[in-house]
Parts: structure tokens; sequence; C-alpha cells
């Protein structure tokens, strides 16, 4: 190919995709279009975040009220899970920078654990909501009448919120998954490691939504 | 910036003005690389995804434009010709989504863009191929699911989609159309990361920022738009539909919810939309008007820079859209104020061409004349809206024909003859086929023509008041009605002309030649149509671009390596090869 006459030999890897000169080059290539795409989501999150702040500035009594219904225990519970999983993840970036390829299903195994921890936590969460009424459908009933209104603007946004969150976990976990997947048929080790790092990247963003979600929706002061 | 491209990686002796040589004989072209179905649907070439995208957006721009026409012959009557309104208020809104969502946001970049990004930079594709072969069929499901969504029934509510319309009174296929807007969404976000990539970190080596075709300026300001903007309009509209089908309302007033909040996540990212249209477009004027004006842009930096201040301010003017929907007086007089800064980088541009123009050598080929259409067109577009951001003014004439025109002018004549230019001029290197230059040049004059006589009675229909969206109207409007449809008709033909001769020079145009036009740039230095992997040497970039000045004298360059500045092109001037 003509591609190949454009290579000096010492630069030939065996990860290197052909639209690359060099390997470093397709290493930054990965980060910073995992970093663009990451910047995506921080808008698309971004929009949620100003919402809630508009309406948590106006409707700011009611929504100290209706925040009381969660649940501080099995939210912070959940906060740790989260931050567990964060670290496993970074274990296995590093197990595949190494080229662990135990470590990496150690870790990688780990990571979907949580996660999976995380969504069963969430769905019992969820279920108490429903059960009293507080999912803002068209069964949705508040207690206090004086505030219904509010307290429905309020569910909404949690559930809108920790719902797109909870699609960013799920995303997470296939890709994990994928990665322990490859990690498994991975005998010799040779896999390039750039794959779980990007993952890893992504990872660390769903934790870092959930970090702030979990003070905007469970700790509103007075 | 280019660490990574060290210029001594290139075996500098077999990177030589050789690459500018025809020679077909030796790689393949990218279109001959394989004639199956197959080989198109799943091909990774940066090249070919564009000419899929060529075809798709083509379609589109079909549908969209005979939407138009049948809005347009609609009113030539006070009281319409043949449509109930609840099938007019459908049909513009079928007209206004398909043309922003399908045809004016995607087209210059994933049709131009992706063509030329790579080779620009002297990449060999863009830097995620499979991404950007997913961003096609992205876009394709997009459009397919808002076309069924126009043929079961349609939407009403416009391509704004505002709220509570939309999410709670409209009987229309709100949920499918807006799926169809969220999906063309991931489209558009994906080409934008491989470009914001493939600009930062592919650039052949030698080929610093400032040494960057202000073509590559643009779509790195547009994809830097595409990027912060379009995640924050696809959240909005899938709120839109969680409130409409699951009742989670988030802009519901009856919950203390407020629409007004819709309206500015909405234009926070549909006005910067209107410069994801146009800033590529302006890229496309800047090589066309240097290239045939045979001179250096004038005050390349200010050029690019004012791309990146267009992407900038852009973020920072949406309030405009809202002077007269209830938000504060205070944000309002702001986000006026703003809005009037936009005219700086918008008017740098405009001086600038007009001063590259300036004393040079012009040719009036096709290319040329539709970027003087452009700078007509974009002109009167780019001063009304002045009108518009001051707010007294705009709380007369928004929501008239004024506004309709204004922004018809901006991204229809604005984005539309830029993005013809485009195509006229990279014909050549697309498709190895040169068009004919006679019908070309009678379709520039036509479509300015027609253009003008379509929208500049709605800006006098709009001044003295005649609303937009609106079905019946006064009589005495009716004039200035018959005039505009008249004025659509003409552009019918332009429209019509470009498909029937560019489809014709497939076949039985001229054989183009590696530089037809004498073009600086590195696209212009590998063969027509280009091989698939662009180059078959890196190419090690020495100066400055569009060194037209130069063309006929030595250039900086040694015998080892190929300029930017394209020595080669031998002096030619457009006119000999027209």
């Amino acid at each position: 190919m003509s591609a190949e006459i454009a290579h000096a030999p010492a630069l030939h890897h065996e990860h290197l995709s052909h639209q690359f000169e060099d390997i470093e080059q397709q290493r930054e290539s990965y980060v910073v279009g995992m970093w663009a795409f990451l910047v995506t989501e921080i808008m698309f999150f971004g929009a949620v975040f100003l919402a809630y702040t508009v309406y948590r500035v106006l409707h700011h009594a009611a929504f100290y009220e209706a925040h009381k219904q969660l649940d501080i225990g099995l939210g912070t519970i959940n906060t740790f899970v989260l931050l567990a999983s964060s670290f496993t993840m970074a274990l296995a970036v590093r197990c595949a920078q190494v080229r662990s390829r135990r470590g990496q299903v150690v870790f990688l195994g780990a990571t979907l654990s949580l996660a999976g921890g995380f969504l069963v936590i969430k769905a019992v969460e969820y279920s108490h909501k429903f059960a009293h009424h507080l999912f803002p459908g068209q069964a949705f009933h508040y207690p206090d009448a004086a505030i219904a209104d509010q307290a429905r603007l309020f569910y909404s946004l949690y559930f809108g919120a920790t719902g797109l969150h909870a699609i960013h976990v799920i995303a997470g976990m296939l890709v994990i998954g994928a990665m322990l997947v490859r990690a498994l048929f991975d005998r010799d080790a040779k896999q390039d490691y750039m794959p779980v790092e990007m993952t890893g990247l992504y990872w660390h963003f769903v934790d870092i939504v959930w970090i702030f979600l979990f003070p905007l929706l469970y700790l509103i002061p007075k | 910036m280019t660490a990574s491209n060290e210029p001594a990686a290139v075996p500098l002796s077999e990177a030589h003005l050789e690459s500018v040589a025809p020679h077909a004989d030796r790689a393949p072209s990218y279109l001959s690389a394989g004639h199956t179905l197959r080989s198109w649907l799943l091909t990774q070439d940066h090249k070919r995804i564009a000419v899929l995208y060529l075809i798709s957006i083509s379609l589109f721009f079909v549908i969209g434009g005979l939407a138009a026409g049948a809005v347009r012959v609609e009113l030539i009557k006070p009281r319409g010709t043949f449509m109930s309104s609840e099938l007019y208020n459908r049909m513009f809104t079928l007209h206004g989504v398909v043309m922003i969502f399908f045809f004016l946001i995607p087209a210059i970049p994933a049709i131009l863009g992706n063509f030329l990004v790579p080779l620009m930079v002297g990449a060999r594709d863009l830097a995620f191929p499979r991404l950007n072969l997913l961003s096609w069929y992205l876009y394709s499901a997009g459009g397919l699911l808002a076309i069924t969504a126009a043929l079961t029934g349609g939407v009403d509510t416009g391509w704004t989609f505002y709220t509570p319309y939309s999410t709670f009174y409209s009987n229309s296929q709100v949920t499918m159309t807006i799926a169809g807007a969220f999906i063309a969404g991931f489209s558009s976000i994906a080409t934008g990361i491989n470009f914001i990539v493939t600009i930062h970190k592919m650039r052949a080596p030698g080929l610093t920022w400032f040494r960057l075709p202000l073509f590559i300026w643009a779509h790195y300001a547009t994809s830097i738009i595409i990027v912060l903007g379009t995640p924050v309009v696809a959240i909005t509209l899938l709120l839109v539909v969680a409130e409409r089908v699951a009742h989670i309302g988030v802009f519901d007033p009856r919950y203390g919810g407020d629409p007004v909040l819709f309206q500015h996540l909405f234009w926070f990212y549909s006005h910067p939309a209107v410069y994801i249209m146009i800033l590529p477009a302006m890229g496309v004027i800047s090589e066309v008007i240097s290239c045939f004006a045979r001179k250096r842009v004038f005050g390349y930096h200010f050029v690019a820079g004012s791309s990146m201040a267009i992407a900038v301010l852009g973020f920072l003017v949406w309030g405009h859209h809202m002077f007269v929907s209830g938000q504060s007086m205070y944000a309002g007089m702001v986000f006026s104020f703003l809005s009037f800064l936009v005219a700086i980088p918008s008017a740098v541009k405009v001086f600038n061409w007009t001063a590259t123009i300036y004393k040079g050598s012009v040719s009036f080929d096709a290319p040329m004349l539709f970027a003087f259409c452009f700078i007509g067109l974009f002109l009167i577009g780019g001063l009304t809206g002045l009108f518009l951001a001051s707010l007294a003014t705009d709380v007369h004439l928004t929501h008239t024909y004024f506004v309709v025109a204004h922004f018809h002018y901006v991204m229809v004549g604005g984005a539309i003859s830029a993005y013809f230019a485009g195509l006229h001029f990279w014909w050549p290197k697309i498709t190895g086929r040169m068009y004919p230059e006679g019908p070309a040049r009678l379709t520039a004059v036509i479509l300015f023509m027609g253009f003008h006589l379509t929208f500049l009675p709605q800006f006098v229909m709009g001044f003295v008041g005649m609303p937009r969206r609106y079905h019946y109207y006064p009589p005495e409007f009716q004039t200035m009605h018959i005039l505009s449809t008249a004025g659509a008709t003409v552009m019918a033909v332009a429209y019509l002309l470009p498909v029937v001769y560019l489809l014709w020079s497939l076949r039985y145009g001229k054989r183009a030649t590696a530089n037809p036009w004498g073009a600086t740039g590195l696209e212009w230095t590998v063969p027509s149509p280009p091989p698939t992997h662009n180059f078959d040497t890196v190419p090690v970039v020495t100066g400055e671009p569009y060194g037209y000045d130069e063309a006929d004298a030595p250039l900086p360059v040694t015998d080892s390596v190929v300029s930017a500045t394209m020595q080669a092109t031998g002096g030619k001037t457009p006119g000999g090869t027209a």
C-alpha cells in the first residue's frame, strides 16, 4: 500500500492504525478525543444542573421539604460504592499499562460488581419512591398539598438526573464488561492498554457526576 | 504540538514534488478502490463517507425544498390555495426541521469538511474513521425517523418545539421528530470530535496553527460549537419528550416549571447552531476568494481569529431570541449589546475578503461568482441582524417576516451560496471531472436574482407587520407574497441546474488535473480524485498558506519538500483552464 512508504520501519507498532504516523500520535489522539467527548457529556448534564439550580433558587423551601423523603443512608452508601469502583477502575488501568492480565480481570470484575451494586441500591430507592407515589407521573401524590407542585418539580429533576446518570452507569458497565472479556481472551497480554484507560476516564466521569448529584439532591441545607 | 511528527521521521528524499504529478498509474483513486455497495456502505475512508453524505444530504435538501415550495405556493392567495391550516403548519415545520437539522448543519462540515480536513492538514484520514462512518449512519437513521414522522402525520410545532405547546397541546408526531433530531445531533457531535482531534494531533510536519488554511480554522471553530452546544439541545429535547410521554414535567408551568427555561436551553444551542452553518461557509469563501483573486488572504491572522471570536461570542447572545418572551429587561440589554459585538468579527471577515479582492487578478469562474453571491447576501443578512439585535426595533420586528427574511439571507443566501462555491471549487478534486463552466456561472446569477426576489419582499412585508408562520393574511400583502413565490420558483431553477450539469459532468466532464485552479493548499498536491490514503509521502510544509503572490516567483522550498505554497502550480491562472 502507498501508506506504507510513509513509515520509517522503526515507527511501526503492533497497535498502530493506518491513519496515524506513530503510536504516540495515536495515543494522544485517543486522549484528546475522549476528553472532547467528556466535554459533551458535561454539557449534557450541565443543562440538568442549570434547571435544578434555577428551580432550587425559586422554590428553596419546597425543595428542602421534598428532599427529606430521599434516603440519605442509601445515598451515602451508594456514594462510597461508586467511589470504590473508581478506585478499582484506576487499579485496572494501572494493570493494563503494566500488562498484568490477572490484575485487569480482578479489578475490572470488581468495578463491574460495584457498579452493579450501585444500580441495585438505586433500584431499591426507586421502588420506595414508586411505592410512596413520589414518581412524578400520573400517580404522583405528595402528602403536603401546599407544596405538592414544587415537590413534583423536585422529583422530576431527581428522577431525570439520577435516571440519566443510571443510563450512563449501565453504558459504563457494558464497556467495562467488554474490556473484561477482552482481558480474559488476551492470553499473551498483548492488547493495547489505551481502551482500558479510555474506559477509566469515562468511568471517573460517571463517578464525578454522582459526586455532584448526591449533595445537590440529598443534602439540601435549610 | 506536532512533536510526534518529527520531520526527520519522513524519508525526505522521497517526499518531493512528484506527488503533484497526476500519477493515476500508481495509487488507485479512492473512487476505484472498490465498486461494490458493500465497499461504500462499510468504508472508513473519509472521502467516501463524504460522498455518502453528499448523496443523503442532497436528498434531504430536495425534501426540504419541496416543503418550502409547497408553503410558497400555498401563500399565493390570502386564504390559502390547497392546504388545510393543520397541513400548512406541518409543512413549514417539515421545511424547518429538514433544512436545519438535516441540511444546513451537516452540509458543509460533513461533505466538504469530511473530504478536505484530512487532505488539508496532510493526514491519511480523520483520527477516528469508524466513528466517522458511524456518524453517517446516525445521520441517516435520524433523517429516516424525521421523514417517517412527517409521513405518519407530521409535526406542527415549528422547528423550535416550544413548550408547553410541544409537551402538552400538540397532537402530532413530536416525539418521533425529536428522536430524529436527537440522533442526528450525535452524528454531528461525532464529526466535531473527529475534526478537533484531527486538527490538533494530525497536522503534517511544519504545518503550524498559523499555516493552516482558513477553511481548517473555520471548521475548528465550528467543531467547538458543535461539541459545546449540541449536547445541551439534546438533553433539552429529551426533557421535552420526558414531559410529553412520562409527564416528568420540568418546563410545565402547572407544576412551577418555566417554559422560558426551555427557550433559554433551546437557544443556547440553536443560536450557536447558526454559526455551525455559517462558519464553515466562511471558511469556503476564504479559500475561493484568495484563489480567484490570486492573492494572499488579507489579514490572515484576523480572519482566523474572527472565526474563533464568532464561536465564543456566539454562545453569549442566545437571549436575543427572547426579548419578548418575558426575560428580564436587563438581561435583554446585555444580550442586545453582546449581539452587536458579533458584528465585529463578521465585519472583519467581509472587509478582509474585500481587501483580498482589491487589486487582485480577479477571474470570474463559477466558484468566485458563488462567493460574490455569498458576500452580497451575507452582508444584507448580517446587517439586518443588527435591526433585530436592537431591543426596541426587535419588539416591532420579531415574529414577523422580517426575521424570516433576515435568517434566510444568512442561512440560505449565505450558507448555500458558499456550499455551492465549495462544491464547484472542489468538484474536480472530489470527482476527477470538471463541471461545465457556462451553466455553473448562469446558476450563480440565477441564484442571486431568485434569492433577492424571494426574500426582499419578505423584509418589506415583515416591516409593515405581516407575522411569520400565519396561514391566512390580509389581502394587502398578496402582491409581496406573489413576488416571493415567483422568486422561489427562480431559485428552484438555480437548485435544479447543478443537479443536471454536475451529474452530466460525472460522465462527460473534462478530466481534471491535480490542480485545475492553480490553487495553493495540500489538497491540490495530490491527484484528482485522490488515492485512498491521500498522500504517498507525508508532506512537509515550510511556508505560509495562500502564497499566490509568489506563484510566478521561486518559493522558499527546497526540492526535497512539498510546500503548502504550491510552487508546482506553475503560475497557472484559473482562466486558462476554464
